[in-house]
């Protein structure tokens, strides 16, 4: 695939860098070039934390990047510190349990779309789980690793948890299915807006 | 010598893990070394694998005390590195300066940071001077700007080779962006690729009776009188002349037919790559000139490729304000190209930074 | 007389701080903020800070701050001390800044009695970098590198600083180790410890046994039981040493 670039941006403890190397590992695992390189300012404790992403066929470039083909604000604060990224062929994506308004959201993107991701996690499976579906999400809209490997991948990193908790395995694939399902409807649908 | 990767594996990881990864496999003995970021993975991955190869390891009280103890295990015949960055380095250079008089063959990490004094924890190329003409003496060392793993990988191998073959301080120049960031890399033995691992040897501690079997060894770095010190230093000097054609390297491409030659060095190079291609799209007649070594300088090299076509522009990019363009300029003396400079100390350099500059110019 | 929640001395603009939730440093710097109004010196104080998490204290206060180098906050308060005797010079560091990398300026300071005051807040780790090894992990603590335990046949006892100080220093300075789960103790001792500068007696320390959940990977119970059950019976608490009466070890 020709070069291809993600911003995921949450709260720390959100998990954001823990689904970018899930999706890196997974892109790798396909033979495809991948890059991921965590923000890691004084913000490390306490402050909204941020993942670049690249995927290509080919050799990447420099690790930074200005605008993004996708971007996912998992938090409130984490859209303020992500607009920037927002360009006119950027998809950007945030929660629609946020309180956004409209002058708040990116001025350029080429299209804006809320995803119901917090409350699914809560409501229907487990507020542990929203990143999984987040990432899920990210494959959805993107179709930059297989559903396969994103599996095989996130079974390789927690695996050692699912040892201990089967039930583990089933919510976190679940979730991840779920978020791909979510973000597929949202783009047939078209944008999701809120004001 | 101890095999440690075993069958040639391709890997995903950090570049600090690669950077462990390698000395491991070059065989080094022993890491010393103090927290600061962005390099502490290298200790952490060192010190969870050193048990299980028998290496040693010490967090030393300091970055004075962890150049010095390196420069002590070289002494003594072990193969010694170390890691740091930033004021880490800046407090290296005392170690490094002794290791330049005494030809101690260190291997020390540099993955650079924001500057000067703390700056930021995340990247530039602000340690270039320091690197290459830190302390109080000549640059008598070999600096070796990476880009990307597996170059890392590759040339901590070269460079524990080429510091016990030739005796000066080695430094591999990364920075924050490749110690941190995740990509794909190649590990292997390096006996499986055919390259064989120098020896160390003590300087002092070297077995057998003294009065008997050998006079004592005596070790110093100062001299009583400024002919005594001249001669040494111009011998070093003639040495190391002698001895860079050996050790230069660098990549060029596009230079044959080029109006304009982009000179970067380190992770900025990647970007370079990629802007030629753009522009040579765009028609732009542009050349790439990248220095691998930094110390010594592939000076004759870059005359070359600005020769080869007359180029009329140089533009040198630069994660910083004139470090690599200062190198450039002392080894370029007298070139009549224009230099045209990019520099954005601290911040990333992106393809299209370079292709707007080259358009600005043009 | 009611108690302010918040000291006078504190910079609002910079609230909520930036320490992880749990972290000790909240409350040594409740404590000196208090104790900094209890005096009235908000106008004389000039506070330093070292790198580490201790960095995160740089805007603090509501009073002139500087941050250094790691390490090197002792020589700069010992620098403004000698060059205006008048100001209240107040070092604040982690226990890498102090007993490592700082150690030799701590030492000698020490020795020089330097009318300057240094709080160390041990939390037997370097937080900001990620958890390695500090001189004050305990032996068999796990940190990143001594991820299979201190091993003190490798790398020696934990420092035990307010003790090797006490040796150095003439009867005049103020030496004592508090811990953030005794307040009352922590604001006594920092009181003591600001009046030994500012009567121009002599040099004056606290150690501040202090909690890192983060880094110590513990959950609240957890992290006060590492706290209370091992640090405090590693590192005993009390004045070593006091100018102004018997200290009450």
């Amino acid at each position: 695939m020709a070069l291809f670039k993600i911003a995921l941006a949450g709260e720390g403890g959100q998990g954001v860098q823990s689904i970018a190397e899930i999706l890196a590992e997974a892109a790798y695992n396909e033979n495809q070039q991948a890059i991921y390189i965590p923000n890691f300012g004084l913000e490390q404790r306490g402050g909204v934390s941020i993942a670049f992403l690249q995927f290509s066929d080919k050799r990447i470039g420099a690790p930074k990047f200005q605008k993004a083909d996708i971007v996912i604000a998992l938090s409130e604060r984490a859209v303020a510190r992500t607009l920037g990224y927002s360009g006119t062929e950027t998809l950007y994506v945030y929660d629609s349990s946020f309180n956004i308004k409209t002058e708040e959201l990116p001025q350029e993107a080429k299209q804006i779309i809320a995803l119901p991701a917090i409350d699914t996690a809560n409501n229907e499976l487990h507020p542990r789980v929203f990143n999984i579906i987040i990432m899920g999400a990210v494959i959805g809209l993107s179709n930059v690793v297989s559903f396969e490997a994103a599996k095989e991948a996130l079974e390789h990193k927690l695996g050692y948890k699912f040892e201990k908790d089967p039930k583990l395995r089933e919510l976190n694939f679940k979730a991840l299915e779920i978020g791909r399902q979510m973000a597929e409807k949202s783009l047939r649908e078209g944008v999701l807006s809120n004001d | 010598m101890q095999r440690v990767i075993g069958e040639s594996k391709k890997s995903f990881m950090t570049g600090n893990e690669a950077a462990a990864w390698a000395c491991l496999a070059a065989g080094a003995d022993i890491m010393f070394g103090y927290p600061i970021t962005p390099q502490n993975e290298v200790m952490h991955y060192w010190t969870r694998m050193a048990p299980k190869y028998g290496k040693g390891f010490l967090q030393t009280e300091d970055e004075l005390s962890a150049g010095f103890t390196v420069c002590g295990g070289v002494q003594s015949g072990k193969k010694a590195f170390t890691a740091t960055a930033g004021p880490g380095n800046v407090l290296m250079q005392e170690p490094f300066g002794m290791a330049e008089a005494m030809r101690l063959p260190l291997l020390a990490i540099i993955q650079q940071r924001g500057g000067p004094s703390s700056g930021t924890v995340v990247y530039s190329q602000q340690e270039v001077t320091l690197t290459t003409y830190g302390g109080n003496g000549e640059g008598h060392r070999i600096v070796y700007s990476t880009s990307s793993h597996q170059e890392i990988f590759d040339y901590i191998i070269k460079g524990f080779n080429n510091a016990w073959k030739y005796r000066f301080p080695v430094f591999i120049l990364g920075d924050g962006y490749q110690a941190k960031m995740r990509e794909p890399l190649e590990m292997y033995d390096p006996e499986t690729r055919g390259i064989e691992m120098v020896e160390p040897y003590p300087l002092i501690g070297l077995g057998g009776k003294i009065g008997e079997e050998r006079g004592p060894s005596h070790l110093c770095n100062i001299y009583s009188l400024e002919e005594e010190l001249y001669e040494v230093i111009t011998k070093v000097q003639a040495e190391y002349d002698a001895l860079a054609p050996q050790i230069i390297e660098y990549d060029e491409k596009n230079c044959e037919d080029a109006d304009i030659i982009i000179v970067t060095h380190g992770i900025v190079s990647r970007a370079a790559d990629d802007a030629v291609k753009a522009l040579r799209a765009q028609g732009i007649k542009a050349g790439y000139f990248r220095p691998i070594t930094l110390r010594p300088f592939p000076q004759k090299e870059l005359r070359e490729a600005i020769a080869k076509n007359g180029a009329k522009k140089l533009i040198i990019a630069e994660s910083a304000i004139g470090q690599l363009e200062r190198l450039v300029k002392q080894e370029i003396y007298g070139e009549t190209a224009k230099i045209e400079t990019l520099f954005m100390p601290g911040v990333g350099i992106i393809d299209s930074d370079i292709i707007d500059k080259v358009k600005s110019v043009l | 007389m009611a108690v302010q929640a918040i000291p006078k001395s504190w910079y609002l603009p910079s609230k909520p701080h930036k320490f992880c939730p749990g972290c000790g440093h909240g409350i040594v710097l409740k404590a000196l903020g208090e104790v900094i109004d209890e005096l009235e010196i908000q106008d004389q104080v000039i506070f330093g800070c070292d790198i580490g998490c201790s960095l995160l204290s740089w805007n603090f206060f509501a009073c002139d701050s500087t941050q250094t180098h790691h390490g090197r906050t002792t020589p700069v308060m010992v620098g403004i001390k000698r060059s205006r005797p008048e100001l209240v010079c107040i070092g604040y560091m982690g226990d890498g800044g102090g007993y490592s990398i700082g150690s030799q300026h701590l030492l000698n300071s020490a020795v020089r009695n330097e009318k300057v005051t240094l709080i160390l807040v041990n939390n037997t780790n370097y937080g900001m970098t990620g958890g390695q090894m500090a001189p004050t992990t305990l032996p068999g603590q796990k940190t990143e590198t001594s991820p299979y335990g201190r091993d003190p046949e490798q790398t020696g006892y934990p420092t035990m600083g307010p003790e090797f100080i006490a040796q150095l220093t003439p009867d005049s300075a103020y030496v004592a180790r508090a811990t953030v789960s005794k307040y009352k103790q922590l604001k006594k001792y920092i009181r003591s410890a600001l009046r030994n500068q500012m009567e121009g007696n002599g040099f004056s320390f606290v150690e501040v046994l202090s909690t890192c959940p983060t880094n110590w990977r513990t959950n609240a119970q957890q992290t006060w039981n590492f706290l209370e059950d091992e640090m405090e019976r590693y590192f005993p608490v009390g004045e070593l040493k006091n100018p102004f009466g018997k200290g009450d070890k």
